[in-house]
């Protein structure tokens, strides 16, 4: 039984911020229609963005705490504004084309980033451990968990909620919520979805790099980490259901405890297991578990 | 896809391209060396996408022809070069056959992402695998040719040169054939319409599986000769960002040329060597900045440069990569 | 004689839509039959079981007393059913002489080749004449992307003559075709198959094509055969002129 808790907890502590990652790629193919292959380098900015943050608040000897808010405050401001320059700045430019050609557009930005992030941080690994401490750390069914990842699931659900509540329960979520299922029918209705393009990307990238930030005290920041989020976070959305918010949530959960399982059961499996999910998923339900109900057309 | 030139004058071209790696300098013969395998892998791409199924997960079959030929050249110390990448080749095509009539009747963008999860999964497993060194990989000794051992690096370097510009050269010409043949029509036809296409008789299932076959036949040729110029495998050979920069070149090559796959290769490589050489850490982003150039300006591929398309009229990058058409009876 | 197409108790529902109800039917060789009825009565159901692309609920459909049902278009195809369709099927970016060599490489019963040329002269040969047949040999070279609705739909009928069927399936084969092609149209594919004397079934609303060239009329309501006879029966039915052509009393 402990067992089984363990597994499932420390599934629940990965799925937290895979789940933040995986909502902001999903709400932007919802509502942009575009697969954001740079998803995962906004999450390393965040990342990186943090990690000076506290870097510069420890500098002041200011105590972990201002650190932690600090690097929430730059990050969403930081990313925000990127987002939103990207999209009207650049992404616009392509729409109405192909829908590989946005693809393609996004993959160059991801490599773009890439390397700007290399220029501005250098190669090697940094790190922004002082918020780590911050919430002491606990024992639980015979292994000590760290506060720090316990507290980052309430807060990952909080705003899985909030987002919930934003999209079905307030009259801009609403509109959000019919550019996704009927974009024609919106335009028709009087909707800017221009707006709601801008909005929409800006957020999935704000998610990005707050999910990256909040990651950053428990990893070393380095090269690749971009590369390596993109693929996972595309992976839970498949399996969830490209667009949609439960299948995010569910996605990531499913992913994060099939991980921690492997990672107790068999470690071989640890890397592949999630990638296999996804096959499975596609060659049996390919539209994911929670489809995107699609409006009927008349 | 153009009227192409005659085979013989073909065969001249490769083995002018073949011999005049003997005058090149040094550092031109590896990178030509790696833009020939580049290109390889990115013909086979391209071969696919004709069906209108793009394939992102390529890395898997590049990978699978490099730990064969690695795994095969440690055990039974076989060195010689040509032997590689037949070894190469079979490997990813064995898997190709496996894999391609179950991945077949997915349509366009399902399919994408399946090849893409399945390449990641092979991924995922070489780097827990301790036998095979994990992510570190494994090293292997020099090639050789037809018995002969090059211990000078200048002959060594040329020996590879040539068997891959020859290899690719050969695969070009015969991806020139396919192209023009009955099997390429129908190849075409499946992307445009493959409802009609099986209302005619013909299986498109199986026109995918064969064209998917061959790609993953270039693909293992083409780990064969990364393995071959690395002296080196490990698991980054399957990962998404490998796969990534094949279609990457294929994209950039667009569908009107076989020679346009070579041209973008060889961009590609002279691009990260001269942005290695003079701003370190900055090749991608000269990259993605030259990616959003041809976008941009070259809708059609680097080809549209010398082919006029006589069908398409300024329709957006590899419309050929566009997924295959919803018919509705 | 066996009848070429013989159909028992055919069934298929879409949710609450009856597509098709207990169809029973028997066509026999040589025939040309319409098949008409209001949009939603069943016609192209019936098209699209009898070639494979829906599986009926139940029932049973054969060929020249060869069960047929469930099989795949491609199976039906090769075992002598061809069928043109509502909205033409074609290779949108290929020329029509393209289009018709596909057809002509699908009718062979040798496998593609990877090396004889799309264009060899007996393939291209063979994609010309019938596109001449049609009076559209100077468009050959042309994509379908540029060639009108009309012409399309006359290129999609020639392809699926290729195959020279027992059984040919036309789905509404002059709409979209000018008035005064249309029977030029008609003339030309009953004199196509003529040497082959295939059986014909076409789908119609232009009711003087249906009066002109069919030997039988079937008419369909919510799934069900209405009336089924010759044409000037058939089209003077009360129950018809109610439900389907909607002539007045």
């Amino acid at each position: 039984m402990n067992f089984f808790l363990t597994i499932v907890l420390d599934g629940l502590i990965q799925a937290s911020w895979l789940f933040i990652v995986a909502l902001g790629l999903t709400l932007v193919f919802g509502v942009l229609k575009i697969l954001n292959i740079a998803h995962g380098s906004f999450y390393a900015l965040g990342a990186y963005i943090a990690a000076t943050a506290v870097t510069l608040v420890a500098a002041h000897g200011l105590p972990p705490g201002i650190g932690f808010v600090a690097m929430l405050l730059s990050v969403a401001l930081i990313a925000s504004a990127v987002g939103l320059l990207l999209e009207r700045g650049l992404l616009k430019m392509f729409y109405g084309r192909d829908e590989v050609v946005l693809l393609l557009v996004t993959y160059a930005v991801f490599l773009i980033l890439e390397d700007v992030t290399k220029l501005v941080w250098g190669v090697n690994p940094i790190y922004a451990t002082q918020p780590y401490e911050m919430f002491g750390s606990l024992e639980f069914a015979g292994l000590y968990y760290v506060g720090y990842d316990l507290v980052l699931i309430p807060i990952s659900a909080v705003i899985g909620f909030a987002i919930w509540f934003g999209l079905n329960r307030t009259v801009t979520g609403k509109i959000v919520l019919a550019v996704i299922h009927n974009e024609e029918m919106s335009v028709s209705m009087g909707v800017r979805v221009n707006r709601v393009y801008a909005f929409a990307f800006a957020f999935g990238v704000l998610l990005a790099a707050l999910a990256g930030a909040l990651t950053a005290p428990k990893i070393s920041i380095q090269p690749g980490l971009s590369s390596d989020v993109i693929i996972l976070s595309f992976a839970i959305v498949v399996i969830g259901g490209l667009g949609s918010v439960e299948g995010a949530a569910v996605g990531a959960i499913l992913v994060g405890v099939a991980r921690a399982a492997s990672v107790h059961l068999m470690p071989q499996a640890e890397l592949f297991v999630i990638y296999l999910i996804m096959a499975g998923v596609l060659m049996f339900r390919p539209e994911g578990l929670f489809k995107r109900e699609t409006a009927r057309r008349i | 896809m153009g009227k192409g030139l005659h085979p013989l004058v073909m065969i001249a071209l490769v083995a002018a391209a073949a011999l005049f790696g003997r005058v090149l300098p040094t550092w031109t013969l590896s990178l030509a060396t790696i833009a020939a395998s580049n290109a390889l892998i990115a013909l086979g791409i391209v071969v696919l996408a004709r069906t209108g199924n793009v394939s992102f997960g390529q890395g898997l079959f590049f990978a699978a022809g490099g730990y064969g030929v690695a795994l095969i050249a440690n055990s039974w110390g076989l060195t010689d070069a040509v032997a590689q990448v037949i070894i190469g080749a079979a490997c990813g095509g064995l898997l190709g056959l496996v894999i391609g009539p179950l991945i077949a009747r997915y349509s366009g963008i399902f399919f994408g992402m399946l090849t893409l999860a399945l390449s990641m999964v092979f991924y995922g497993a070489l780097v827990k695998s301790t036998a095979l060194g994990g992510s570190d990989g494994f090293n292997v000794g020099r090639p050789s040719l037809f018995g002969m051992n090059f211990s000078d690096p200048r002959e060594a370097d040329f020996m590879l040169y040539a068997v891959s510009v020859i290899t690719t050269g050969l695969a070009g010409m015969a991806a020139t054939i396919l192209f023009r043949s009955e099997f390429g029509l129908a190849s075409l036809a499946v992307r445009e319409n493959n409802l009609r296409v099986e209302y005619l008789g013909l299986s498109a299932n199986r026109i995918i599986s064969i064209n998917f076959v061959i790609a993953a036949i270039f693909a293992g040729a083409s780990g064969a000769f990364a393995l071959m110029a690395q002296r080196h495998i490990d698991p980054q050979f399957a990962y998404w960002t490998t796969s990534g920069e094949f279609v990457f070149v294929a994209v950039l090559a667009g569908n009107q040329s076989v020679a346009a796959v070579f041209v973008a290769s060889m961009a590609l490589e002279l691009v990260r060597s001269f942005s290695n050489l003079y701003l370190p850490n900055t090749w991608q982003l000269v990259l993605g900045v030259f990616l959003l150039g041809v976008i941009l300006f070259l809708p059609r591929g680097i080809g549209s440069l010398w082919i006029r398309d006589r069908h398409r009229k300024g329709k957006s990058v590899a419309p050929s990569m566009a997924g295959k058409k919803e018919v509705a009876l | 004689m066996n009848p070429v197409l013989s159909v028992r108790g055919l069934d298929k529902r879409f949710g609450a839509v009856v597509a098709a109800d207990a169809l029973t039917l028997d066509i026999p060789a040589g025939q040309k039959i319409s098949l008409i009825g209001a949009n939603g009565a069943g016609k192209t159901t019936f098209v699209n079981m009898v070639t494979g692309y829906l599986k009926p609920d139940s029932g049973s459909i054969s060929l020249d007393g060869l069960d047929i049902g469930g099989r795949s278009p491609r199976n039906v195809a090769r075992l002598g059913i061809s069928r043109s369709f509502q909205i033409p099927q074609l290779f949108i970016e290929l020329t029509a002489a393209e289009n018709v060599t596909v057809a002509v490489s699908g009718s062979g019963t040798r496998p593609l080749s990877f090396h004889s040329p799309a264009r060899a002269q007996h393939r291209h040969d063979k994609a010309i004449e019938l596109l001449a047949r049609f009076g559209l040999a100077d468009l050959a070279e042309r994509p379908i992307s540029e060639l009108a609705g009309g012409v399309r739909k006359l290129i999609d009928i020639a392809m699926a003559l290729v195959r020279r069927p027992k059984l040919l399936l036309l789905d509404e084969p002059t709409s979209g075709v000018s008035a005064e092609e249309k029977f030029a149209t008609m003339d030309r594919v009953i004199h196509a198959v003529a040497p082959d004397a295939a059986t014909i079934v076409f789908v119609e609303h232009d009711m003087e094509i249906v009066s002109r060239y069919a030997d039988r009329v079937v008419a369909f309501y919510q799934g069900r055969i209405l009336a089924d006879g010759e044409p000037g029966h058939v089209l003077k039915d009360r129950e018809v002129r109610r439900y389907v052509t909607g002539g007045t009393q």
